[in-house]
C-alpha cells in the first residue's frame, strides 16, 4: 500500500476554537461564525482569500451549504465531510491534500457540532432506515468491555485497574482546569470519581468524555507560502487515516485490549513523518480519550508504551503535564468536551498553541521537541476509524 | 396412521408470585404463581420458540397453522413471521387460523385428519385488569404440534382415534377487539352449560373412537371457566385416577394455547404404548379428541422439556409485570426512542433478521454475522454459503451492562458471544439476572421482539442463558 504523505508541504497558518461547553445561547451557525471569525482575526487572511472550504460535522447539517449559508460564502467549493468522531480531522485532511495537490492556495477546515439541542444526555446517532438488527448499545457500553479484558490479559488486579482509570480522569481534569476553553475547568478527586453513577459496566460518569457544543477551524496554505501569513506556522508532517472493516465484532481472535485501526494509522503516520520512537521524539500527544480505558489502551496502540505496561506508566505519572510524555495537555475529550465534528480540530488547536508557546502559562509545556501529534478515533472496539497526525513548528 | 408426530411447549422464564398482588392492592392474587412473557416476547415469538425444537432434524412440513386470541398484529398474518423465523420453505403455506379461545382445538381436529403434515402452533398471553381473577389465574405460553401421517423416520407418537364437537351459542366470556380485559357472565350459568356439554362430548368422542370409559388412561379438561373445568373433570373421571393437571397451578391458565400445552405435557409424561388420552376443551361449546400413544419413542431434549422449563423459571416483581403489560406507565429511559424498522430493508434481510442465518466463507471457514457478500480472506464476491446459527450454543466471552441505551425494560445486558463451530456476535442477553452471569457461561439464541415503533414490531434474536435445572 502506498502512503506517501505530504510531509512539510502544507502548513497551518491560522486557527480558531470556541470554548467547548453547553452553549444554550448559540446555535450551529453561531459556533461556525465564532470559530471562523477567530481564525480570520488571527491572521491577515480574510474570507475572500480562502479558495475552498471543508466542513466537518457529524450531524449538524447536510452539505457544504451548512457552512456557506452562515458565513455568506458564495460560489466557492464548500464540502461537508463526516467520518464518525474523526470528522474534524477528516475536514483538515481534505483541505490539506487539496492545497498540497496545487488545486488551491488557501483552504479552510472547520469542524462543528451542536450536541446539546437533542434534549437527551450523551450523543445520539441518527441512523438511516434499517432492518432493525443493528446494535443499540451505547459507545460507553462498547468501550466498557475494554477495561476488564485488559486487566485480565495483563494480570492487573481490580483495585489497581480502578486506580489507573481514575488517574487518567484526574490528569485530564487537572489539565482542563488550566484551560479557559475547556468544558470542565475543575480538578476532581479519586473519591468523587469512584462515587459517580455508573453508566455502563464499571464505567462511571467521570470515565466518559464531556458532551459539549463547539467549533474549531484551521486555515492551511502551501508550506513555502506560510510565512506570508504568520511568523509561527505549524507544518503538517503526517496525516494518516485507517478504517477497519468491522471485523473485530465478528472475529473470535479480537480480545478488546487493543484497537488495530489505531495501530495501523499510527504506524503509517510515523512512517510519513519519519518518526522512529514516538515516545521520545514527540513533545506531547493529543489522543482520543472518549473513555478512560480508551486512553489507556491507546498508549500502547500508538507506540508510547510496550503492550501490557501502559497502566504502570499511568501510575508513574508519565503522561501528566510534567511527565515524560504529556498526554492531552488541554484536558482531552474528558474535560475539554467532545463536540463530535470539532474534536479533531480542537486537538490540532492545542498543538497550535503549545508548539507556538501560546498555551495558558499554567499548562504551557516546556517542549522537549518541536513535534507533536493528534490521534482521533470514531466508532467502537472492533469497528473503528482512526486518524493520526504529526505536526511540527519547524521544517525537517 | 394419522396423529401427532411430535409436540413441544414453550413457557416464558418469568414467574409472578401472585401473592404480591394483594400486597400491593390489598386485593386479588388468588393463586400462587403464573408464567409471564418477558417485555421482549409476544404470542408470535413464543410460538416460534415452541416450534423450534420440533424442526431441528429437518422434518418436512406442508403447512403452518397459527392460532392465538392475542395476536401481535391485526390484519397482518402473524404466521408469516413464524414461517420466516422457522426458516420454512416458501412453498409452505402459513396461516393465522383463528383468534378465539376455541381456535386451537378446531385446528387440532381439522389438521389431524389431513393427509398433509401440519405444524400447528398456538400461543396466548392472558391479561386482566389489576386484581382481577384473570390477572392472577392467567398465564403465558405456547405449544406446537406436528400433525400428519408420520413416516418411518418421523413416526406418529399419538394416534388419532376419534373426536366429537358440540357447538352452543351462549355468552360466558367475551372481549371486544382492542380491549385488555375479558368480561364474564354470571359464573353459574356457564358452569351449568359446560357441565352438560362436557358430559355429552365425552360420551360422543368415546363412541366415535370405539373406546369405553374403562380404557381411558388420561383425561385432560381445559377451558377458561375454572369452576366448569373442575366440575367436568370430577364428573367425567368418576373417581378414577385419570385426571391430571399439574401445569395450571404453576403456569396459570394459558387460554387458547392451554389445551395443546396440557396435551403436550401429557404426551411428554411417556405413558405406556397403547394408552388412551382424552382431551376436552370447553369454549363456546365443547370439543373432545381421543388419542392412543404408540410405541414410537418420544424425543424431548432436556432444554425444552416441560419439566426443565417449569424448574428454570425466575421471579418477576409485580411492578415490572404491570409495566411490561402496559397496565402502568413507568418513566421511560431518557433516550430517543428507536426509529421504526424499514419494511423493505427487513424483507431483504429476512434470513438474517428472522432466521439468524449468517454466511460462511468456504475458503477460510470464517463465519460472518451478519452475512457478508465479500470475503475478507480471498476478496471473492458472492461465494459465501449460508450458515444457520440459531441452534448453535454460544459462550459469553465478555459482557457489560448498559444503563444508558434505550430499552423497554432497562438496563440492557449485552455480551460478546462465540458460537460452537465458529462465529462471534455481540448480542443482547435476555431472561437473565445480570448479577448471576459470568464469562464462560453458555447461551442459546432466542427469537424476540426488540421494540415496537409506529406499530411495527422489531423482531430479531437475543441470547439467553442455557436453562439450569439444578440450581441451589
Amino acid at each position: 500500500m502506498a502512503s506517501h504523505g505530504i510531509k512539510d508541504r502544507v502548513a497551518i497558518v491560522a486557527m480558531g476554537c470556541t470554548p467547548f461547553t453547553e452553549h444554550w445561547d448559540k446555535g450551529l451557525d453561531d459556533l461556525i461564525i465564532d470559530a471562523a471569525t477567530e481564525c480570520f482575526d488571527a491572521s491577515s487572511i480574510n474570507k475572500a482569500d480562502v479558495d475552498a472550504y471543508w466542513l466537518g460535522t457529524a450531524q449538524g447539517g447536510m452539505s457544504g451549504i451548512t457552512l456557506a449559508r452562515p458565513l455568506q460564502i458564495d460560489g466557492k467549493p464548500v464540502t461537508r465531510v463526516e467520518n464518525y468522531c474523526t470528522t474534524g480531522s477528516e475536514a483538515l485532511r481534505a483541505a490539506a491534500y487539496a492545497v498540497a495537490s496545487g488545486a488551491y492556495d488557501v483552504a479552510m477546515a472547520l469542524g462543528v457540532e451542536k450536541t446539546k439541542d437533542s434534549g437527551y444526555q450523551g450523543l445520539n446517532a441518527m441512523n438511516p432506515p434499517g432492518d432493525g438488527t443493528q446494535r443499540t448499545l451505547t459507545a460507553a457500553a462498547m468501550f466498557s468491555m475494554v477495561a476488564p479484558a485488559y486487566a485480565k490479559k495483563y494480570g492487573v488486579d481490580e483495585e489497581t485497574m480502578v486506580d489507573v482509570l481514575a488517574q487518567i480522569a484526574i490528569k485530564n481534569h487537572y489539565n482542563g482546569a488550566r484551560n479557559p476553553r475547556a468544558q470542565f475547568q475543575r480538578e476532581v478527586t479519586k473519591e468523587t470519581i469512584l462515587k459517580s453513577p455508573r453508566v455502563a459496566g464499571q464505567l462511571g460518569v467521570f470515565d466518559c468524555a464531556g458532551v459539549a457544543d463547539g467549533a474549531a477551524a484551521a486555515i492551511v496554505v502551501r508550506a513555502e507560502d506560510a510565512h506570508l501569513y504568520t511568523d509561527k506556522p505549524i507544518y503538517l508532517k503526517a496525516l494518516s487515516f485507517a478504517a477497519g472493516s468491522g471485523s473485530g465484532l465478528n472475529d473470535p481472535n479480537f480480545d478488546y485490549t487493543h484497537f488495530p485501526e489505531c495501530e495501523t494509522a499510527a504506524k503509517d503516520a510515523y512512517a510519513q513523518a519519519g518518526i522512529i520512537n514516538p515516545a521520545q521524539e514527540l513533545a506531547f500527544a493529543e489522543v482520543h480519550d472518549c473513555f478512560t480505558p480508551t486512553e489507556l489502551v491507546l498508549m500502547e496502540d500508538l507506540g508510547f508504551a510496550e503492550r501490557g505496561t501502559a497502566w504502570q506508566h499511568v501510575l508513574d505519572g508519565d503522561y501528566k503535564l510534567d511527565g515524560a510524555l504529556p498526554i492531552n495537555p488541554d484536558g482531552g475529550l474528558k474535560s475539554f468536551g467532545h463536540p463530535v465534528g470539532a474534536s479533531g480540530l480542537r486537538m490540532m488547536f492545542e498543538c497550535w498553541l503549545q508548539l507556538r508557546g501560546e498555551a495558558t502559562p499554567e499548562r504551557q509545556l516546556s517542549l522537549t521537541s518541536t513535534k507533536a501529534m493528534t490521534h482521533n478515533l470514531g466508532g467502537y472496539p472492533g469497528e473503528m476509524v482512526s486518524f493520526v497526525s504529526v505536526v511540527g513548528s519547524e521544517l525537517d | 396412521m394419522q396423529g401427532i408426530i411430535r409436540s413441544s411447549v414453550y413457557l416464558p422464564y418469568r414467574r409472578l408470585d401472585t401473592k404480591e398482588i394483594s400486597g400491593f392492592f390489598g386485593a386479588g392474587g388468588a393463586r400462587t404463581a403464573r408464567t409471564v412473557a418477558s417485555h421482549d416476547e409476544d404470542t408470535t415469538t413464543m410460538g416460534v420458540e415452541a416450534a423450534r425444537p420440533l424442526l431441528r432434524d429437518g422434518i418436512v412440513i406442508d403447512n403452518l397453522s397459527f392460532t392465538t386470541p392475542t395476536p401481535a398484529y391485526g390484519d397482518k398474518n402473524n404466521a408469516s413471521t413464524l414461517h420466516a423465523a422457522l426458516r420454512l420453505d416458501a412453498s409452505v403455506g402459513a396461516w393465522d387460523t383463528g383468534n378465539s379461545l376455541r381456535s386451537s382445538m378446531g385446528q387440532l381436529l381439522s389438521g389431524i385428519r389431513q393427509p398433509t403434515t401440519t405444524l400447528l402452533v398456538s400461543s396466548d398471553m392472558r391479561d386482566g385488569l389489576p386484581t382481577s381473577t384473570d390477572e392472577s389465574n392467567g398465564g403465558d405460553g405456547a405449544a406446537a404440534l406436528i400433525l400428519g401421517m408420520g413416516t418411518d423416520e418421523h413416526p406418529v407418537i399419538a394416534e388419532f382415534v376419534g373426536s366429537a364437537s358440540l357447538t352452543d351459542e351462549f355468552l360466558d366470556r367475551w372481549r371486544n377487539p382492542g380491549e385488555r380485559r375479558s368480561r364474564v357472565w354470571e359464573e353459574r350459568f356457564g358452569e351449568t352449560r359446560y357441565l352438560a356439554l362436557g358430559k355429552s362430548v365425552f360420551a360422543a368422542a368415546l363412541e366415535n373412537a370405539g373406546v369405553i370409559f374403562e380404557q381411558v388412561d388420561r383425561l385432560i379438561v381445559t377451558g377458561l371457566h375454572a369452576r366448569a373445568v373442575k366440575a367436568v373433570g370430577n364428573k367425567l373421571s368418576n373417581g378414577k385416577d385419570i385426571l391430571r393437571d399439574e401445569l395450571t397451578g404453576q403456569t396459570g391458565q394459558i387460554g387458547g394455547a392451554h389445551p395443546l400445552i396440557a396435551l403436550s405435557a401429557a404426551i411428554e409424561e411417556g405413558l405406556a404404548p397403547g394408552s388412551i388420552i382424552v382431551l376436552i376443551h370447553l369454549a363456546d361449546g365443547a370439543d373432545a379428541i381421543v388419542l392412543k400413544t404408540t410405541d414410537a419413542a418420544i424425543r424431548v431434549d432436556a432444554e425444552s422439556s416441560v419439566a426443565t422449563q417449569l424448574a428454570a423459571g425466575a421471579p418477576v416483581s409485580y411492578g415490572k409485570f404491570l409495566s411490561w403489560r402496559d397496565m402502568v406507565n413507568v418513566e421511560p429511559p431518557r433516550r430517543p426512542e428507536p426509529a421504526r424498522v424499514s419494511s423493505s430493508a427487513a424483507w431483504r434481510s429476512e434470513d438474517w433478521k428472522f432466521g439468524f442465518v449468517g454466511s460462511k466463507d468456504p475458503g477460510d471457514g470464517t463465519i460472518y454475522l451478519p452475512p457478508a457478500r465479500v470475503s475478507r480472506d480471498s476478496g471473492d464476491v458472492d461465494s459465501m454459503e449460508p450458515v444457520a446459527m440459531a441452534d448453535r450454543v454460544g459462550t459469553i466471552v465478555t459482557f457489560t451492562i448498559d444503563r444508558m441505551a434505550y430499552s423497554p425494560s432497562p438496563p440492557t445486558v449485552f455480551a460478546i458471544v462465540d458460537f460452537e463451530g465458529g462465529g462471534r456476535f455481540p448480542v443482547e442477553l435476555t431472561d437473565v439476572d445480570a448479577q448471576r452471569i459470568a464469562i464462560g457461561d453458555q447461551v442459546v439464541m432466542t427469537f424476540r421482539r426488540l421494540f415496537t415503533a409506529d406499530g411495527i414490531h422489531d423482531y430479531f434474536w437475543k441470547a439467553r442463558p442455557v436453562r439450569l435445572i439444578d440450581e441451589t
